[in-house]
């Protein structure tokens, strides 16, 4: 609709160029579209756990006191300075001042105050609780400082801070964030078409550095066949988390496109059943994860993007320990200890959810473990029979997954999680982590769980899920790692 | 009425009928290789060689390799013999089936019995075949074994018809009336009289029935409800090319056209015999 006036004003301004003898430099493009696979539910990120929401939401349309950098870095945002008290308790936000929401009020004190509170209540649907459970409470200094008493140091408080779930909404508007999302970001809401895409324009009254972009649009195409038409039709400029490796090599050898290979915060495990005979049987797990190739598995799978991993911690991570020698390939040693065990004719159910990583991944770990003598039993799940099946019911002995969340190595604390670990040296080692504030010690901390963990050879730990993404070469500032879940667009631009 | 054993005239009038033997050609060939496959494939067709991942078709692997390195043409080998056994399996559990009940509804003409039994045909018809096999399947989880079960079932209605349809008209024939003033028993003369009667039309219908059976063994293995990895299956050969396309075409083309070939050569033959037991279209030869 709007094309006709657009394309007369340049054809007019055209010939007032030529009328005037001047060539008119080609104007700078101002919009991008963004390709997403799944399609948010709502818009609050306060409000749930879909990642696809902060995907669009998170630094472009909220803002928390601190953020994620590309590098995952604790940057300030909405607080621009913060000051910690010697005990760890006691957190001080110096605020940034002029800063607007989207519907032209005014961002202070009080509205952090009101975002914490609301979070950490009771009737709180807030996904991830667990960030704000430590604060004892929040208070108004004047409207430029907040204070933020803990209950106990918590030494990543600044980094739960930075999380989608924690960013500041406004009391006029938090309740109506979900369908019409009202930040501080530099973008806002123009449209949302369901099932289709979410644009976001350029907010004038942004109080930060000024983005280079007019408007935003995420197009979401889940079919990666169709993603990959789109995309050399050039109906979309960058497809950030594309989901099939397969079409990458092709972006490669086309010059129009980027491919951009970042990592993610996707440990992919074998994930076993650790209360279930046999696999209650240390032997038997240990016996299994020496039956894995992991690299066949990166390259068959993956078409060879993914890194190695040996425990269950992101290796960009500065804290993450390398113990992939620990479990390497070796089906005789794999071969032996099942003697050992004394067992034969061992036949393991393998359960599979739909994302290509599990299904081809879980072929490539079939042919491996028939190698050493361990047959299995593969089905193919869907999501929503995965988390019935396998992550309530605990009814496998192998499965395979990606778990993305950043820092998640918590998990294995849980006796009633899925893979039913929950070993108690392995809770105190956690309950001390939560502990401590001290860098180094937190970092020899994290290393002795990764440690543990690997010992116990408690899962069948594959590949750091690579973030493979696509993008056209001219549009830079795409991040390459997703150090949370986000398409962060504020420094992205075209370039001429 | 003739019967349908293979005399001389028979055999030249098959051979002398192009869509027949081009049908028994092209059949043959694919249970001719389901069979080899049993004592021979060229490679291991689940053994993974991920460095020889998605080779197009050399002298060594005649159909090229698939993205985990696996030779198609053992896996189109063994993929037949999936194909072929679900299929025969799956027809011969129509037939068994249905064939007798629909003998017995057209001996009982009339009776609450046959009402029953062509009422629960027409229940089973109104659902779309496939749809029930993926219910069938969904509800019994995946597998050959399940997917013959939901094959097999679709099957039994469409032989039960034929039959009833069939053996109605004859048992108003002499030969019949003869037989029941012979004092034989419905059962017999339905088995003794009837049935031989009516086997043409149940071979020619087995086969075209057998070439959807395979239709439908590859959809439910393309949408992951038939045979499951490391078995090798058409569909699901189908279903892994369907994002390398554009990389690898040949991972699509080859079990694509295995399909189309076997379908084609049963429907071509079910033609020719339905053709060659015709007794109006033989007095023309």
């Amino acid at each position: 609709m709007t094309k006709t006036p657009i394309a007369a004003a340049a054809v007019s301004l055209l010939a007032l160029g030529l009328a005037l003898g001047v060539t008119p430099a080609t104007a700078a493009k101002m919009d991008a579209t963004i390709g997403m696979q799944l399609e948010p539910p709502n818009l609050d990120p306060t409000g749930g756990a879909a990642a696809a929401i902060d995907e669009v939401v998170y630094a472009n349309v909220f803002e928390g006191l601190t953020r994620f950098g590309a590098d995952g870095a604790i940057l300030p945002a909405l607080a621009k300075s913060w000051e910690i008290s010697d005990d760890g308790l006691t957190y001080t936000f110096m605020l940034n001042e002029g800063v607007k929401f989207h519907d032209g009020t005014d961002f202070d004190a009080e509205d952090v105050k009101f975002s914490l509170d609301r979070a950490r209540a009771d009737e709180s649907t807030n996904a991830q609780k667990a960030l704000f459970a430590d604060i004892a409470s929040v208070d108004v200094v004047d409207p430029a400082t907040v204070k933020v008493t803990l209950s106990k140091p918590n030494g990543s408080f600044l980094f739960n801070m930075a999380w989608g779930d924690a960013v500041i909404v406004a009391p006029e508007s938090a309740d109506g964030n979900a369908a019409k999302p009202v930040g501080t970001g530099p973008f806002s809401l123009t449209e949302w078409v369901k099932g289709d895409r979410v644009e976001l324009g350029r907010y004038d009254g942004y109080w930060g550095n000024p983005v280079k972009l007019d408007k935003v649009t995420f197009k979401f195409i889940s079919d990666p066949t169709a993603a990959f038409a789109a995309m050399m039709a050039g109906d979309i400029d960058a497809y950030p988390t594309f989901p099939a490796p397969e079409n990458l090599v092709q972006f490669e050898s086309d010059p129009r496109f980027e491919v951009i290979i970042g990592s993610s915060e996707g440990e992919t495990i074998l994930a076993m059943n650790n209360k279930q005979a046999p696999l209650d049987n240390i032997k038997i797990r240990q016996a299994v994860v020496h039956a894995i190739d992991r690299q066949a598995i990166i390259d068959g799978a993956m078409f060879g993007y993914g890194t190695p991993i040996g425990t269950h911690f992101a290796p960009h991570n500065p804290a993450y320990v390398d113990l992939t020698a620990q479990s390497a390939y070796d089906p005789e040693k794999s071969k032996a200890l099942l003697a050992e065990a004394g067992v034969s004719d061992l036949t393991l159910s393998l359960k599979l959810p739909p994302p290509s990583y599990a299904r081809r991944g879980g072929e490539i770990i079939a042919a491996q473990l028939r190698e050493v003598g361990i047959e299995t039993d593969i089905t193919n799940v869907e999501w929503a029979q995965w988390l019935d099946d396998v992550f309530k019911a605990k009814n496998f002995d192998l499965t395979i997954v990606s778990h993305t969340e950043p820092m998640d190595i918590g998990i294995y604390g849980r006796e009633d999680y899925y893979f039913q670990y929950g070993d108690a040296d392995f809770k105190a080692i956690m309950a001390d982590l939560d502990k401590a504030t001290d860098p180094a010690k937190r970092t020899e901390l994290m290393q002795a769980a990764q440690k543990k963990i690997a010992d116990d050879y408690v899962n069948g730990y594959l590949f750091q899920l690579a973030r493979t993404g696509v993008a056209n070469a001219k549009l830079k500032g795409i991040w390459p790692n997703s150090p949370t879940q986000a398409n962060d667009m504020t420094g992205v631009y075209w370039e001429d | 009425m003739t019967t349908a054993s293979p005399d001389r005239s028979f055999l030249r009038a098959a051979l002398g009928h192009p869509a027949f033997v081009i049908g028994l050609v092209l059949s043959a060939l694919f249970i001719a290789l389901a069979l080899v496959s049993f004592v021979w494939t060229p490679f291991d067709p689940t053994k993974l060689s991920i460095a020889n991942k998605l080779k197009t078709p050399t002298f060594e692997h005649w159909f090229g390799t698939d993205h985990f390195g696996r030779d198609m043409f053992s896996m189109i080998m063994v993929g037949a013999r999936v194909s072929i056994a679900v299929a025969f399996v799956a027809v011969g559990i129509g037939m068994l089936i249905g064939v007798p009940l629909g003998l017995y509804a057209a001996a009982r003409r009339g009776s609450l019995v046959d009402e029953i039994i062509m009422r629960g045909n027409d229940l089973a018809f109104a659902f779309p075949s496939l749809l029930l096999a993926i219910m069938i399947t969904a509800v019994f989880g995946p597998g050959a074994v399940n997917a013959i079960i939901a094959i097999g079932i679709f099957n039994v209605p469409v032989f039960a018809r034929l039959a009833r349809g069939a053996a109605l008209s004859l048992w108003t024939r002499d030969f019949v009336l003869a037989a029941r003033v012979a004092g034989k028993t419905k059962a017999r003369i339905s088995a003794e009289h009837i049935l031989p009667n009516i086997a043409n039309l149940l071979i020619v219908q087995g086969t075209i029935q057998f070439s959807l059976a395979i239709l439908a063994e590859a959809a439910l293995a393309y949408v992951g409800l038939g045979a499951q990895p490391p078995l090798p299956s058409w569909g699901r050969m189908l279903a892994d090319a369907q994002t390398l396309i554009s990389l690898a075409p040949h991972m699509a083309l080859f079990p694509g056209f295995a399909i189309i070939i076997t379908v084609l050569g049963l429907n071509l033959m079910g033609d020719g015999l339905r053709d060659l037991f015709d007794p109006k279209l033989r007095r023309g030869r």
